[in-house]
């Protein structure tokens, strides 16, 4: 695995030589499209990180997954406010993803779960919004069962591949 | 968005009332906040990074490979669409794939705006338009750049070790929901025969 990553990049720049792209100013204007992505995202985040915190430092947060317990053999209950938040909001997604990797360990099971589970799923439902926007069609629903599947699949499998599968 | 946020600082505020937590809860508050901006900082560097190289795969023709390699895969998936749409479609997907999600979005609803134009029945969303809204909530990204950075920026020693598991899992929820899609739109041409209209 940790050669994949700098073969990538290699393989990028060369391809990238071979076709004559000026290498540089290209990553100077992607870094500049991250900088954009980090502008847009701090905003949100502010406001998700401090009502997580004082969801937790209130005690919110341990009534709920005392509440969901029961329900979570196989996903955390840690992690369940971020299943909650996931297919509504990337940047609340985030947010709660911040606080799980700060608080439990970025390389703990729990911080590993939460990890997969962000990179696997969507937010499924700013996603039906966005899409159908434009479009003449009323009825939209029928493809919400379908995304839901797939979300709560890509949740339970992030759950199980970390757990049982020792990554 | 906006009812989750007040329900989630409503909420902390009433239950700080009763587990006599109020300072505490207070004081998250401008913890929250303090924290949200250390997060940012180091995640910007990686970020830009990331987005750095990924603009150089984009420019070196790796999308255009991308979309050339997606082309029987999308044809499979589109029955019907039109060559405009799988064009866009292709787009769409290569740049998901690359995690360019600022570049897929506009993409995504061009392709859906053709599919409108193709769709018999104005008013119900054709089959073809939910599997793209379905490729799009259940989209694999090769570097999950932002989770990475994040990762860092939160002091993990290994950020990329979540790689690999992201690849499984969002290819199993990706295979699943895409498999019971075109079960149930398989299922309904069959009994109708509109397969051949």
């Amino acid at each position: 695995m940790k050669y994949v990553i700098p073969c990538l990049i290699i393989f990028i720049i060369l391809a990238a030589l071979k076709s004559k792209v000026s290498v540089y100013n290209t990553f100077i204007s992607g870094a500049r499209d991250g900088m954009k992505i980090t502008a847009d995202i701090f905003p949100p985040l502010v406001a998700v990180l401090t009502a997580v915190y004082m969801l937790r430092a209130s005690g919110t947060l341990d009534l709920i997954t005392s509440f969901l317990s029961p329900l979570t053999k196989l996903i955390p209950p840690e992690v369940m406010p971020l299943a909650i938040i996931r297919p509504l909001s990337g940047s609340g997604a985030i947010g709660v993803l911040t606080d799980i990797l700060n608080s439990y360990g970025a390389d703990s099971e729990i911080g590993r779960i939460a990890s997969v589970i962000t990179g696997s799923t969507e937010t499924t439902f700013y996603c039906l919004c966005v899409y159908f926007a434009k479009t003449r069609a009323k009825n939209n629903l029928r493809a919400v069962p379908f995304a839901a599947v797939g979300d709560i699949v890509g949740i339970a499998t992030a759950a199980a591949i970390i757990r049982f599968a020792n990554f | 968005m906006n009812y989750i946020w007040c329900a989630m600082i409503a909420v902390s505020i009433i239950v700080s009332f009763f587990n006599g937590t109020v300072n505490e809860t207070l004081n998250a508050a401008f913890d929250g906040a303090k924290e949200s901006v250390f997060t940012v900082l180091s995640f910007a560097g990686i970020m830009c990074f990331w987005t750095g190289i990924m603009k150089i795969a984009e420019k070196s023709g790796v999308s255009r490979k991308a979309e050339r390699l997606l082309g029987p895969f999308v044809s499979f998936l589109f029955p019907g669409a039109g060559g405009k749409a799988k064009k866009y479609i292709s787009m769409n997907m290569s740049a998901n794939l690359l995690g360019m999600g600022n570049a897929a979005t506009p993409m995504g609803i061009k392709a859906m705006e053709c599919l409108d134009a193709e769709n018999p029945i104005p008013a119900r969303a054709s089959d073809n338009m939910c599997m793209l809204v379905i490729l799009n909530t259940t989209s694999i990204q090769l570097i999950p750049t932002t989770i990475i950075a994040l990762r860092a920026a939160c002091s993990s020693s290994e950020p990329f070790s979540v790689m690999l598991p992201i690849w499984i899992s969002s290819f199993t929820a990706f295979f699943t929901a895409v498999f019971f899609a075109k079960l149930w739109f398989g299922r309904k041409n069959f009994r109708f025969g509109r397969d051949k209209l």
